[in-house]
């Protein structure tokens, strides 16, 4: 009888390890997704700045900083892999992109021009969808890291090296703002 | 999200059986004025067999016969790349399992709707007259409203209540026609009793008048209030109220031509074509456009359910609930 006992006890544990455990897998692999559906529109960017400041490049003349800003941060962006640093890094290249649109303002030729108004609606879409992503991301980072703080799944989480996820967080209120182009 | 998914889900079940016990009544009733109970089953049945029938064609087909009515043509990322960005956004603000087919309509009215039972097969579909007046901000509005029904199950409830109600109207129109034309009670054999042959028929002609407009009267209720939710939901996904805001005054100021509107398309619309924009009455399926311009106005951009949630009930003097937020 005794024996019946101990033994249901242990099953019962074992399974409720085996829950906790799973819930970690299925919220982590929740992140991942989150963090794959913005990898994917940032390479998109990534492609279409090219594109953009060649275009760009024989109608402002003027504004070769602007575009050598973009460059830069371009390929800044895609050095960094870290999560926080990423979104850091990203979030220049938001802001230099969105001087660039504001400037463009001033060259009625190069607003006419097809290929570039195509980009640029390319470009706007492309930060939404970041912008729209980095939202689902955050709050999936919200739950995993919930559950990896949090009694009783922390003890799973520590004894199969659950790790805390980080945030994608754009810079300041300023970069945010920059984010949402409107024209 | 969820929660606003299962208190459509509650209300709508609530909507389905008071709806459900109407028609089935009248189906009951009608036949028993013919027949006494073996007519009141026979007429049950038919209510019933009516209401399946034409849900099962509206569940598997509905979408498509829509889109065919309103004459929609589907648009890919080559021919109308904004528009088919907006809608990509849309879906992954709205964290949609699958894109919606994106349809535009040859028409210069100003309007859009969305259809599709389940959100792994939907469709968002806007006239050309919309895309042509919006810029991109008001499209992106438009867009999450309709994207918002999507996301609510609005289509699926919208669709199936309107069966009922329409068989609810039919039933209604059969008895009449029957009853003008002199079809009239055969004589009962096992009831004799004209006292309650008098309380049948005033039952039965009653049933006729009142189920329909009743009927109506809870599907718009439940109608207006979704267009409300599907309102927040586009605040909450665009995170740019004035987007939506601007689009509706724009399209509630263009002159409506009536000519092309087809009936059956007109509720399930962001605006409804058919109706008087400034009307608030029992037999709307939408808001005025007018209170649901003053409550997004109010909104600053970043804003979630509940500042959607305080303005409604702040710009309308009221005090209804449209979402329950956890806290």
């Amino acid at each position: 009888m005794q024996l019946i006992i101990i033994l249901a006890i242990v099953v019962v544990v074992i399974a409720w390890i085996v829950g906790l455990y799973n819930g970690l897998v299925k919220l982590r692999n929740y992140v991942k997704n989150g963090w794959s559906q913005i990898d994917v529109q940032l390479k998109r960017r990534y492609d279409l700045i090219p594109n953009l400041v060649e275009t760009a490049k024989g109608y402002v003349k003027h504004e070769r900083e602007t575009l050598e800003a973009i460059v830069q941060a371009r390929s800044k962006a895609m050095e960094t892999s870290e999560v926080a640093d990423k979104a850091k890094a990203e979030g220049i290249l938001s802001g230099a992109l969105s001087k660039l649109f504001v400037v463009v303002e001033n060259y009625p030729d190069l607003k006419a021009n097809q290929n570039f108004l195509a980009l640029q609606e390319e470009l706007v879409s492309t930060e939404n969808k970041i912008s729209f992503a980095r939202q689902n991301y955050n709050d999936q980072v919200v739950k995993f890291n919930n559950k990896v703080q949090m009694f009783p799944s922390n003890i799973i989480a520590n004894m199969f090296s659950f790790k805390q996820e980080q945030f994608f967080e754009l810079e300041n209120e300023e970069e945010k703002k920059a984010v949402k182009v409107t024209f | 999200m969820w929660q606003i998914i299962e208190e459509n889900k509650r209300k709508s079940w609530f909507l389905f059986f008071s709806l459900g016990a109407i028609m089935l009544t009248m189906g009951y009733v009608f036949g028993f004025y013919y027949g006494d109970y073996e007519g009141g089953t026979f007429g049950l049945i038919m209510a019933m067999g009516l209401w399946l029938i034409l849900s099962t064609v509206a569940y598997f087909q509905g979408d498509n016969i829509m889109l065919a009515v309103a004459g929609a043509k589907e648009v890919t990322s080559e021919n109308y790349p904004q528009l088919y960005n907006i809608v990509e956004e849309m879906k992954i603000a709205g964290n949609l399992p699958a894109l919606p087919k994106i349809y535009i309509i040859e028409d210069q009215n100003l309007n859009a709707f969305a259809t599709g039972i389940r959100p792994e097969k939907s469709a968002v579909a806007i006239t050309r007259g919309l895309l042509e007046k919006l810029n991109r901000d008001e499209i992106q509005g438009v867009m999450a409203h309709e994207v918002g029904h999507i996301i609510n199950r609005d289509v699926l409830f919208m669709t199936l209540a309107g069966i009922m109600i329409g068989c609810i109207a039919m039933m209604s129109d059969m008895f009449w026609r029957n009853h003008l034309w002199g079809g009239g009670r055969k004589k009962s054999s096992s009831n004799n009793d004209s006292k309650g042959e008098g309380a049948l028929v005033v039952v039965a002609v009653v049933l006729a008048i009142l189920a329909p407009i009743f009927a109506r009267i809870l599907y718009f209720a439940a109608s207006k209030k979704r267009e409300y939710l599907a309102d927040a939901e586009a605040v909450r996904l665009t995170r740019n109220p004035l987007g939506l805001a601007l689009a509706l005054e724009k399209i509630s100021l263009a002159p409506v031509n009536k000519k092309n509107i087809n009936q059956v398309v007109a509720p399930l619309y962001i605006v409804n074509p058919l109706a008087n924009l400034e009307a608030d009455s029992l037999f709307t399926t939408h808001p005025p456009v007018k209170n649901r311009i003053k409550i997004l106005k109010t909104l600053s951009s970043d804003v979630d359910y509940h500042a959607y949630q305080n303005a409604y009930n702040q710009q309308l003097g009221n005090k209804d609930v449209l979402i329950k937020t956890k806290d």
